[in-house]
């Protein structure tokens, strides 16, 4: 039994790390060992794709665009979605049930059918080709999945500690931001996790909203693919730079999301 | 949990609900306003009424791509979840190496769906690719780009490879919450491995099991970027799915009137199907 499950997964994790071992390992070669046959590691060593990213500015002005609307976009969801989290697992309110509903079709729309009215309508008030834009656009799919989460994580804490924080006499705010938040620490954390990852992975909206200032680094990797003659090398440098935000993000979160997970009701 | 009654709380509510009332209301609205114009320029429109909907209900095209879509969704919900739930049910408790699982997994997650994309499109290359080489060299005939069949196969593998993780962490947290008291009672009872699934595991994974197949089910019915990065939906239009043919329609033939409606109908069928699921789920708990 102990022994088919460990094939399971070691099957299963090794499905998942070939195809990623290629990526790394296409971006250590040069295109003419790319093109010239199958080598298993790289053969002549170089450094030279990775080179091409960070001395280009066009390249890396899209990795540090997409950092900014990303993190920007977490923080937006996670200021909205706090209090109101917190109103939908303490309250019972007018038309509570149906807004929380209405908050997860939202997580149902389709991308592709915002795309002209969210171009239009951003054009409109000036905000196209910013990283605001992107970050605003983002919420639609991520304020609901925060509230969702965190909803989830503060019901699991009991409201005995609310009502003696205010016999002791605290106000609401003062309440919230020194007792309740710390006590959810984890859930904030795998919200953030989640709205960072739905975030930076997106490329349909991003790549509307956005022309020259903004520009995303996944909209500037599908440009070099459109271009005639793909350069391999570059373009998997590119996509394994691409991976690294998100590990770093899951390794500060990793005892989070283990624990995080199972407290909540997620 | 015994919530107390306070409209009050609406004011807690009010910043989620103007964000995404901007975000959201104001383009159903331009997309409701354009399903039933005719626009021809910013001054020129006419009322049509229904007319672009049935245009699109009769459209090939949406039969099409609506009938890829569900049958790919089937496939990705029939193959993730039973994968995920073993994936999960072999991933180690706690310690260490629980958490080194919990990384590698979430890996494919973070990756950008279009460079999800073009690990697939150089993976699977004959020429360049570990797969398509293998593949050729074991003397199977594969090529992504011109077998419907290997499309589609590669298509699915993709999205195997991308999602199933999702599903497995979702399952693990569930796994983890369940009291030991329960393992040990089952152990007294000399319950089978199968036993402790079927009437342990299985009805505790319910709830993390509803999310699961509601944002599968959800995210692949709108899948555009890695299938249009991999094969841009060909050959012909194998894998041009719904999304693709929607932006298609909206973006490359400007055809505002029909997109829009296309959008709505769209949109309607995830949230029926969405909430099929929902209460299909929910009510067997409540038997």
């Amino acid at each position: 039994m102990n022994l088919r499950k460990r094939v399971v997964l070691i099957v299963y994790i090794a499905f998942l790390m070939v195809p990623i071992y290629w990526l790394i390992n296409m971006s250590f070669k040069s295109n003419t060992e790319i093109l010239g046959g199958l080598t298993l590691w790289p053969q002549g060593f170089t450094l030279d794709n990775y080179k091409v990213i960070f001395t280009d500015r066009s390249w890396y002005s899209g990795y540090i665009n997409s950092l900014y609307y990303v993190c920007l976009n977490t923080i937006i969801s996670l200021a909205v979605a706090l209090p109101a989290a917190y109103a939908f697992s303490r309250f019972r309110f007018l038309g509570d049930k149906h807004l929380f509903f209405w908050l997860l079709t939202n997580r149902m729309a389709p991308p592709a059918v915002f795309l002209l009215p969210f171009f239009q309508l951003y054009s409109s008030i000036g905000l196209f080709d910013t990283h605001i834009a992107v970050a605003l656009a983002h919420c639609l799919f991520n304020v609901p999945l925060a509230v969702w989460i965190l909803e989830g994580f503060m019901s699991g804490v009991p409201k005995e500690i609310d009502e003696t924080a205010y016999i002791d006499g605290y106000s609401f705010p003062k309440f919230f931001v020194k007792l309740f938040i710390p006590l959810i620490g984890s859930g904030i954390g795998v919200t953030a996790f989640f709205c960072f990852m739905f975030s930076w992975v997106e490329l349909l909206l991003a790549r509307t909203l956005t022309s020259v200032d903004a520009k995303p680094i996944v909209s500037v990797m599908t440009r070099t693919v459109s271009a005639s003659g793909i350069d391999w090398g570059v373009l998997a440098a590119a996509g394994v730079l691409t991976i690294l935000p998100g590990m770093l993000v899951i390794w500060f979160v990793r005892n989070h999301v283990a624990k995080g997970f199972a407290l909540g009701r997620v | 949990m015994t919530k107390t009654h306070d409209n009050r709380a609406w004011w807690l509510v009010l910043p989620v609900f103007l964000l995404v009332a901007f975000s959201a209301i104001l383009p159903m609205m331009t997309v409701v306003n354009y399903s039933v114009q005719d626009i021809f320029d910013s001054s020129t429109r006419f009322f049509v009424g229904a007319d672009w909907y049935r245009q699109i209900l009769n459209d090939p095209r949406l039969h099409d791509s609506l009938l890829r879509q569900f049958i790919f969704s089937g496939c990705v919900l029939l193959i993730e979840i039973p994968l995920g739930i073993a994936v999960a049910l072999a991933m180690p408790t706690r310690g260490r190496w629980a958490s080194a699982c919990l990384i590698v997994m979430a890996i494919p997650l973070l990756i950008p769906w279009n460079v999800v994309g073009t690990i697939w499109q150089i993976f699977g290359r004959a020429d360049i690719g570990l797969l398509g080489y293998s593949l050729r060299e074991l003397g199977i005939s594969y090529n992504y780009a011109s077998n419907t069949r290997d499309a589609w196969l590669t298509v699915l593998v993709m999205d195997v490879w991308h999602w199933t993780s999702l599903v497995a962490l979702l399952c693990y947290s569930g796994l983890r919450a369940i009291p030991d008291a329960y393992y040990q009672a089952a152990r007294i009872d000399r319950a089978s491995a199968w036993a402790v699934f079927r009437y342990i595991q299985l009805p505790k994974l319910k709830s993390v099991l509803l999310i699961a197949v509601m944002l599968r089910f959800m995210d692949s019915f709108m899948i555009y970027t890695e299938p249009f990065v991999l094969t841009g939906g060909g050959p012909g239009n194998a894998t041009t799915f719904l999304s693709q043919t929607l932006t298609k329609m909206a973006v490359g033939q400007f055809d505002l009137g029909p997109a829009a409606a296309f959008s709505l109908i769209y949109f309607l069928i995830i949230l029926l199907v969405s909430w099929l699921f929902y209460t299909a789920m929910t009510h067997s708990d409540q038997k």
